[in-house]
């Protein structure tokens, strides 16, 4: 290949990535969902014909991260590419053959060059409400969720599958909203697919076999030299969490060798009575987002880069969940996989990885009105987040999304769209970890009707019963809590009442520190102490200050 | 009145530009380094300089002008007052949490920009207003009165007040701000009911309190600028521009001096905009290159794309919220790591990439000589030869072409296995290629198409580049102003004064209560005309009213525009203002939700002095072919290898020559490359137009 060549490949590369960037864009832009538009929780990529991803945008959501690739396969095996026609677009909400709730719907587009399919470009995002109990932890199987739609056809050769949505209209809250996206969704791609056709155009290209050659090996490549700077071994962890009424242990070995790294979850807790179970797709994009946080954290998404980690988790774990479980609050235990995933790998390599932290996201659905507290009806569904464990050489994150990467919704718009006064919003002091790094805080909320009627929280919180646990003599994280303001406790899990005029208190968790705290630098403990981050007395009685 | 010269000054973080438009239109450049230690001596100096050159006196002047980036320079490096910022109890950590998000997903080890007031100085006072703005808990005069001391013992200098829900009432923080001022006279005090009375209380108060982090520095550079213009004669008005590209007064820069911030792009914009409207050009992108940074905006109907907030200080690889987000108005630009000086390296992917790290003015780019080792974008252009190394910045700097190609073949070539050509074209077409793909993204975001535009390209490095960015962008026809090297301070010549105030009033479609809009116009208009007059008394004033709208329940607003402006109080309001959200929204997402309410949430109004339409430049009528004088092979990276290009002195080009492509039109600041794709002709304003050549 001559130099010139060499380079438009790399060039063609470039514009892959910039081509699913635009096309996760066009999404985000047009979707309804608010955590779409909002909070990134969307994805977008291009794959070559055999569902081999090459290129991926980067979104707000890890848990899309390689479910969707997957997701491609499953589509190619019920729809071979040679029985697709130009015009024709899939969907599919399948927990298990999609991103692992029925809120995430995928669709895939192939397309076509000269008569030839070339490529398929895939999207997937959140829709608010696909019928059934909606969001939340409490359904006991898959049924009572919402409607699922196995992978079908959307358009079949440019024409709507009418049947299609009007039985999705007819099972969902919000049917505008709803079919909406699946517009948004098929747009995203078709604009991925004009932009692709103009490209290889001008690179006088016919398909993407050699940048898909170049993209999976240089990736594949400099993903193995990452994990071969990693020291070789099996390392093991176990994090225990509160579930939704009994505590589930998550248990791995990660298995770092020369042909990349194996993450295995024998020993996990089996699956749950209620709705926080994962299918297995979304275990592996939020256990291969925990190794690539640390490892190769450079290397875009791709089925070369994406190859050299692979997830294991056996059949009938509440990390492998099976057909028909409860699965809408999937992420209040996927979201605590990388804690897991990084744990294991801090006996390989402390020096980058952080201590466990609050992971789980705090999302209280605050819902009042006609058979709750009376008054006008409303439904918010805001988040909080809690602390981030501490890094090496430095304090954790305090109130700070991770593994998840959304954004907070501000208290005045909470105040000016729903009859809820947000009374108090603030770091929650002692709550990071005590450490020589200390770990991040959690936030305290006071959540009031705003005119004292009642009305009800439905809670998807864990870390209550079980914190962010210290490394190497830090301190756990503050452990989480939900109480009325009369001290009255709450459980963690699912809907209670507030009674009229009182008020609701959220405490997010904290994130756990690392070293013993009594060796913290005397200026940032000063620091701390002085901004109220560490009380006078812990400051005391935990670090040993004089 | 006999019409006076104009003159314009644009600080920047190294050179300092300035632009003097004589009475007769014709326009003087200068440049000279920029004195940080006192600004205030580089501009004089710069001034002086450049009336001596003209031969003219103060007296002769008209107006002064005035960019700086002083401002933003402070926010970066944290040189600001020490400030308090006094908040709702409850809610003194919203500055601190920011977002609750990480800018960047797989990065374990990113820090959020620290906070400008450290949480001890977060004073909490107990008061509570609801979104409607009514009282839920009276303002406690006391919890103000305890703060005094603290503010005093703490030496604190500037105070910001940020309660919440102030955009719906500002008489809390008046009221404390009236308590404190009783008893500390010298303290700026800063509300953010005034600075930026907008919901969403995070961004409210950053915008606040980077206010009054700058606004005592700022009121005594102003002031003292302001004293010794006078002392030297100057005795013409004496304006900013801000960054939404208009003028205010010293008065009100000193007050709002956030206002300031990025005010040198927004006079690249400007600029840009006013050559679409000579040339009659309705769709436009403008590319600025330098030697650090490239900017890019969109240019619709000769009006820059705004925005209402902007970030400062994106101090992870320019990435999109790892800044500090500022609620001012704002010309909309799109700024990526990528100028002349901008590093090449190989990544662990055997990719080449460029920037965003630049090797700056000293040491430079290897070919300077000055010891910089790392291989940049001017030294592939060098080695690629589009720069003639004679010919550079005027002959100043005498360029190692030798030292260039060993930095490309050690940086790049030798990961990769090319020689220093090879290398040379690959930190070429990667530094374009991110540059096209930060324009399709910019454009993609807003819901706009980026071809079927025309380029308009100044800075430094932008004419080097233009023509194959076009390319890769499918746009067909670049502009290259005359001039382009202080393009910024010759876009201040052309800026109205203007001023633009965004204020929340939430409130239903359906239940929209007219009278208080045109109250809050009226009142809005006041205060904008009180800023507009103050810098042109005698101006015809434009209006332009914006509702800032969407459906019930979503995230983002559109910016709607309210027409007529007069019908507040009328019936025929609701359904106009519906029909014109459903028409932007129609164009921004393709569609429309029927059935859906709809709210306002802000509304703002813009007011500024009627500019002079610039006279449009006529068709240039006749084309002459010019040959080259001498040819050069340069590496063609359309066309993968080097071609034969002729070389054009653009002073001896005159209007009306026609130059064929492939050619070099060199000039003292720069170089225009005219690749193989494209043909060039200098119009009757002396721009080089640069046309893409019909399909062979």
């Amino acid at each position: 290949m001559s130099a010139v060549d060499q380079i438009r490949l790399q060039l063609l590369w470039s514009r892959l990535i910039a081509i699913v960037e635009e096309q996760a864009q066009t999404l985000m832009r047009t979707a309804f969902s608010a955590t779409v538009r909002e909070a990134g929780d969307l994805s977008a990529g291009v794959f070559d014909t055999r569902g081999r991803m090459l290129a991926q945008a980067v979104t707000g959501t890890p848990g899309h991260v390689n479910a969707m690739a997957a997701s491609v396969g499953c589509f190619l095996k019920k729809f071979p590419i040679e029985a697709l026609d130009q015009g024709d677009v899939l969907l599919t909400n399948d927990p298990w053959e999609g991103t692992g709730h029925l809120n995430d719907f995928t669709v895939v587009t192939p397309v076509f060059r000269g008569g030839k399919a070339i490529a398929l470009f895939a999207a997937t995002s959140h829709i608010a409400d696909v019928g059934g109990l909606g969001f939340g932890p409490d359904a006991r199987q898959i049924y009572e969720e919402g409607l699922l739609v196995p992978i079908s056809r959307l358009f079949r050769k440019g024409e709507a599958n009418a049947t299609l949505i009007e039985l999705l209209r007819a099972n969902v809250r919000d049917p505008q909203a709803a079919e909406g996206d699946l517009y948004s969704l098929a747009a995203c791609n078709e604009a991925g697919a004009a932009r692709l056709l103009e490209t290889l155009d001008e690179f006088g290209l016919d398909g993407l076999d050699d940048v898909g050659a170049v993209i999976i090996g240089n990736s594949r490549a400099a993903m193995l030299e990452e994990v071969r700077r990693v020291p070789f071994g099996r390392y093991e962890y176990s994090m225990r969490i509160d579930g939704y009424d009994a505590p589930v242990d998550l248990v791995a070995a990660v298995t770092v060798g020369a042909a990349g790294v194996d993450v295995d979850f024998t020993g996990t807790s089996g699956v749950s009575g209620h709705g926080i179970n994962v299918p297995l797709t979304y275990t592996q994009a939020y256990a291969s987002f925990g190794v690539r946080c640390v490892v190769g954290n450079m290397v875009p998404n791709n089925a070369g880069s994406l190859g050299v980690v692979r997830v294991a988790a056996p059949e009938g774990s509440i990390l492998n969940a099976p057909r028909p479980c409860a699965v809408s609050a999937r992420h209040t235990v996927g979201q605590m996989l990388p804690d897991v995933v990084l744990g294991a790998l801090s006996k390989a390599i402390p020096e980058r990885t952080p201590a466990e932290g609050a992971s789980c996201l705090y999302l209280p659905v605050l819902l009042g009105g006609r058979g709750i507290g009376g008054g006008d009806d409303f439904i918010v569904n805001p988040f909080f987040t809690g602390g981030a464990g501490a890094r090496p050489g430095k304090d954790g994150l305090s109130c700070t999304a991770f593994p998840s990467g959304v954004r907070n919704t501000p208290v005045e718009i909470n105040e000016a769209s729903a009859p809820v006064v947000i009374w108090r919003k603030e770091l929650r002091t002692d709550s990071g970890g005590a450490g020589r790094l200390r770990g991040g805080l959690g936030q305290t909320l006071e959540f009031g009707h705003a005119a004292g009627a009642a009305f009800a929280v439905s809670k998807m919180f864990d870390r209550i019963d079980h914190p962010a646990r210290g490394r190497d003599s830090g301190g756990d994280g503050g452990a989480g809590a939900a109480h009325l303001d009369n001290g009255a406790r709450m459980r963690g899990m699912g809907r209670d009442i507030i009674p009229p005029g009182r008020r609701l208190i959220v405490e997010t968790p904290g994130g756990a520190g690392i070293g013993d705290p009594r060796l913290r630098d005397r200026d940032s403990l000063g620091q701390d102490v002085r901004a109220g981050f560490v009380s006078a007395a812990a400051a005391k009685l935990v670090y040993g200050s004089e | 009145m006999t019409r006076r010269a104009r003159l314009a000054v644009d600080i920047g973080g190294t050179f300092t530009d300035i632009a003097l438009e004589l009475a007769d239109g014709s326009r003087v450049a200068a440049k000279t380094l920029t004195t940080p230690q006192a600004p205030e001596d580089g501009v004089l100096k710069g001034v002086e300089e450049t009336l001596q050159s003209a031969r003219l006196s103060p007296v002769d002047i008209g107006v002064v002008i005035h960019g700086t980036t002083l401002a933003t320079n402070a926010l970066i490096e944290k040189r600001g007052a020490r400030t308090a910022l006094l908040t709702t109890e409850g809610h003194r950590d919203s500055l601190e949490m920011a977002y609750e998000n990480r800018f960047e997903q797989y990065d374990v080890m990113i820090d959020r920009p620290p906070p400008l007031v450290p949480r001890w100085l977060r004073l909490p006072v107990r008061e509570r207003l609801n979104a409607q703005g009514e009282a839920l808990i009276a303002l406690d005069e006391t919890s103000v009165a305890g703060i005094i001391p603290v503010l005093e013992s703490e030496s604190v200098e500037s105070l910001a007040i940020g309660f919440l829900h102030s955009y719906a009432n500002p008489l809390h923080e008046q009221r404390a701000a009236e308590i404190i001022a009783g008893a500390l006279p010298r303290l700026s005090i800063s509300l953010s009911s005034q600075v930026a009375p907008e919901i969403r209380e995070y961004e409210r108060q950053t915008t606040t309190v980077a206010n009054a982090y700058v606004r005592p520095m700022m009121e005594r550079y102003l002031r003292a600028l302001e004293r010794a213009l006078a002392a030297r004669g100057f005795c013409c008005p004496f304006l900013l521009v801000t960054s939404g590209g208009g003028l205010c007064t010293v008065e009100t820069a000193a007050t709002y001096p956030i206002r300031l911030v990025e005010s040198g792009p927004a006079g690249g914009a400007v600029l840009a905009a006013s050559i679409a409207q000579r040339l009659d050009l309705p769709a436009v992108l403008s590319f600025d290159m330098g030697g650090t940074t490239a900017k890019m905006c969109l240019i619709d109907k000769f009006e820059p794309a705004t925005a209402r907030v902007f970030e400062v200080d994106r101090s992870y690889r320019f990435k999109k919220g790892s800044g500090m987000p500022i609620r001012i108005p704002v010309i909309e630009l799109v700024e990526i790591g990528a100028g002349g000086g901008s590093i090449a390296h190989v990544d662990a992917l055997k990719r080449i990439e460029v920037g965003p790290k630049s090797a700056g003015a000293d040491p430079g780019p290897a070919c300077y000589g000055l010891g910089g080792v790392s291989a940049t974008v001017t030294d592939a252009d060098l080695v690629a030869g589009r720069i003639i190394p004679a010919h550079f910045a005027g002959g100043t700097i005498m360029l190692n072409g030798q030292a260039a190609s060993q930095a490309l073949t050690r940086e790049i070539g030798t990961a990769l296995g090319l020689d220093a050509e090879a290398s040379a074209f690959g930190v070429g077409e990667m530094v374009d290629e991110s540059m096209a793909a930060a324009a399709r993204a910019h454009a993609a975001e807003q819901g706009k198409d980026i071809r079927r535009r025309t380029m308009i390209a100044f800075g430094g490095a932008a004419p080097l580049h233009a023509a194959r960015l076009a390319e890769k962008l499918s746009l067909d026809r670049v502009i290259i102003p005359e001039g382009a090297g202080v393009g910024s301070a010759i876009g201040f010549l052309l800026a109205p004064a203007s001023y633009e105030i965004v204020r929340s009033l939430p409130m239903r479609l359906e239940a929209l209560d007219g009278d208080r809009v045109a109250g809050m116009f009226a009142q809005l208009r006041l205060e904008a005309e009180g800023v507009v007059s103050a810098a042109e008394p005698a101006a015809a004033l434009i209006e332009i009213r914006t509702a800032f709208m969407r459906y019930v329940g979503q995230g983002y607003e559109v910016a709607v525009p309210v027409i007529p402006p007069s019908l507040a109080e009328d019936e025929e309001f609701v359904p106009l203002l519906k029909a014109s959200f459903e028409t932007v929204y129609r164009a921004y997402y393709g569609r429309v939700i029927p059935g859906m309410a709809i709210e306002v949430l802000s509304w703002s109004l813009r007011l500024s002095a009627r500019p002079n339409a610039p006279a449009p430049v006529k068709a240039t009528a006749l084309t002459r072919d010019v040959a080259p004088k001498s040819t050069r092979d340069v590496f063609d990276a359309g066309s993968g290898r080097r071609l034969c290009y002729g070389v054009f002195a653009r002073e001896s080009l005159e209007q009306g020559d026609r130059v064929e492509g492939p050619a070099l039109i060199v000039e003292a600041q720069t170089t225009c490359v005219v690749t193989a794709r494209f043909d060039a002709i200098v119009d009757n304003a002396r721009n080089i137009v640069m046309t893409r050549k019909a399909a062979p």
